[in-house]
């Protein structure tokens, strides 16, 4: 499936550009540049870059609307109720939501990595009780176990880690483990069983490098899921705990004030759908690109 | 065909199965489940009668089959924030409402995504295929809650038509189905989509045109018909995102359904409604998906001998 970016790299330009430009073009820059800007620079940097501490209270400037709406560049973006700088707030809400991402990803990979792996490769029961495991998760609407882990511990970031963790580990064990059962047919793994190595060898340092990238790969396209996810249950109140500037949380915050101030809820919610668009095209692109295998996830 | 349906029935026991565990894992093994299961200013009295009713001076798994027997019987304990009602009389009393606006958001996925798919599937590469890529790519990328939010400001506020929020008729349900239902056509499109052109290829479809059968014959009898089994397979997958949804929407709209109520269950440490929640919400999926999977081995024989 193509998109608008990839459509523009693989056409054939006419004009003979520099070579500088020509390699730039290759790379989808509108969605790159987008997820810096929106995501990642200001989750590096949001202690320097971002205008005001998210938590300081400005009281004289409560409500204040965004500059272009009649504020002034005091609060570019505006205000809310506490007089909280909703563009500083947005850009520290960056962090929680790339945060969350990259360690929910990180176990959830290495979770289902590792058990793909072992179905794949040990066959037998086994790969039967991780295959039933596999069903028995995607069977599960990931809701279902935030709201029962909310209800017992009330809104935490380890909650929420959790919940990622789930809901990720079985695509991952499923991709790794077809992909093992070919492998492990394979000459090279046969040789390394005649020279003898063991089966954790062959399973680290024989299989493991090859089934990387598409972990990799895979890892990447989930960070949309992710995100939008953490969001998801920040809102409802059953995520990241308040008063963390996360994304969802402060889409929550201005949802009874829509009629007076649109700010408070408008821009936040902008910043999940810039960051999970941008992920989204770059997925496509990588799927285009490196993994013709993984069109079909 | 009864053997595969047989071996699906179980899978989706085993699956529910896995459910109360999760349940009876998280109120009773961490911590003490009189702090989930009741209120914080309870009498001694009620504390007793609790730890009989649940058999919670026991071992774990004479505990674990206490609840699972009061779970068959459709006893779920009663619950601490409506008082005086059974928490599954809570949930199913409001079950109704979810399954209305889950019904309505099912319907117009349908009716947008798939002439939709199709049509872009056919006039691939032009101005419209292109439109039905950015809808697909705007629905995965939108947050939904948010999407919510923006349609009450610009179709309730700002212009007025649609009431904000609440339960009523057609006009209360309009807003929150459509919300719901924008993730699933944006789904459902690229899914039809990319059914079509695979069937569009086929050599069937070749002589088809070769016989000098109509256009419009071919795309929506011959090809759809056959395209259609991949997007019903995505159905088991749309109840669980309804279902998820719910939750989200409800909340949004102050929808009175079962996913409103499992956030003031969490909200005021209802824990018996919020379990019961859980259970009856994996219930229906469970069941939904079961029909789509005899519904998909009917229309497909060659499931049946997987």
């Amino acid at each position: 499936m193509s998109t608008p970016a990839s459509d523009t790299t693989s056409l054939a330009d006419p004009i003979r550009r520099s070579g500088l430009w020509r390699q730039l073009k290759r790379y989808p820059l509108v969605p790159l540049t987008i997820l810096m800007l929106v995501l990642i620079i200001p989750a590096i940097f949001a202690d320097l870059i971002a205008p005001y501490d998210p938590y300081q209270s400005h009281l004289r400037n409560r409500l204040a609307p965004p500059v272009f709406w009649g504020g002034s560049w005091e609060f570019i973006l505006g205000t809310d109720r506490l007089g909280r700088d909703i563009l500083s707030r947005i850009m520290h809400g960056a962090r929680y939501a790339l945060a969350i991402s990259l360690v929910g990803i990180f176990l959830g990979a290495i979770l289902g990595t590792f058990l793909g792996l072992l179905a794949g490769y040990r066959c037998g029961w086994t790969d039967i009780i991780v295959m039933r495991l596999v069903d028995i998760s995607f069977a599960l609407p990931s809701v279902l176990l935030a709201l029962a882990l909310a209800a017992v511990y009330g809104p935490s970031f380890q909650a929420v880690i959790l919940v990622v963790v789930f809901v990720l580990w079985a695509s991952f064990a499923r991709q790794v483990r077809a992909e093992t059962l070919s492998l492990r047919e394979r000459d090279f793994v046969a040789r390394a069983r005649v020279v003898g190595c063991g089966h954790t060898r062959i399973l680290f340092r024989h299989i493991l490098p090859n089934v990387v990238n598409t972990v990799v790969v895979m890892a990447t396209l989930q960070i949309g899921v992710v995100v939008l996810l953490e969001a998801t249950l920040s809102f409802l109140g059953i995520g990241i705990p308040r008063p963390t500037p996360a994304w969802g949380l402060l889409v929550a915050d201005g949802r009874q004030l829509v009629v007076s101030a649109w700010w408070i809820s408008f821009f936040p919610g902008m910043a999940i759908l810039f960051t999970v668009l941008s992920i989204n095209l770059l997925g496509d692109w990588l799927r285009d690109r490196l993994d013709p295998k993984l069109r079909q996830v | 065909m009864r053997r595969f349906l047989v071996i699906r029935f179980l899978q989706a026991l085993l699956a529910l199965w896995v459910i109360t565990i999760i349940v009876f894992g998280l109120s009773h093994l961490t911590g003490s489940p009189i702090d989930a299961l009741l209120p914080d200013d309870a009498s001694p009295e009620q504390i007793d009668n609790l730890i009989r009713h649940w058999g919670l001076d026991r071992p774990y798994h004479v505990q674990y089959l206490t609840f699972l027997g009061n779970a068959l019987q459709g006893d779920f304990g009663e619950s601490l924030k409506w008082r005086g009602q059974s928490a599954l009389g809570v949930v199913l009393q409001r079950l109704p409402a979810t399954l209305q606006l889950g019904g309505l958001a099912i319907l117009i996925s349908v009716v947008v995504a798939i002439p939709l798919g199709v049509m872009a599937a056919v006039r691939k590469g032009t101005t419209l295929d292109a439109s039905a890529n950015v809808i697909a790519l705007l629905g995965q990328s939108l947050p939904t809650f948010w999407l919510g939010i923006i349609l009450i400001w610009v179709f309730a506020v700002g212009l007025g038509w649609l009431p904000t929020s609440g339960y009523g008729g057609i006009t209360y349900m309009i807003l929150p189905a459509v919300a719901m239902a924008w993730f699933q056509i944006a789904a459902l499109t690229r899914l039809t989509r990319s059914a079509m052109l695979e069937v569009l290829d086929a050599e069937y479809v070749k002589l088809a045109r070769l016989k000098g059968v109509p256009e419009w014959q071919i795309v929506w009898k011959h090809a759809l018909r056959n395209a259609a089994i991949v997007p019903l397979t995505y159905f088991g997958v749309l109840a669980g995102s309804i279902l998820t949804g719910s939750v989200v929407i409800e909340t949004v709209f102050a929808w009175p359904g079962t996913g409103w109520l499992a956030i003031e269950a969490i909200r005021g440490r209802d824990f018996p409604v919020v379990q019961t929640v859980v259970l009856v919400f994996a219930v229906v999926y469970l069941g939904l998906n079961f029909i789509v999977d005899a519904l998909y081995a009917y229309v497909d024989p060659r499931i049946r001998y997987d």
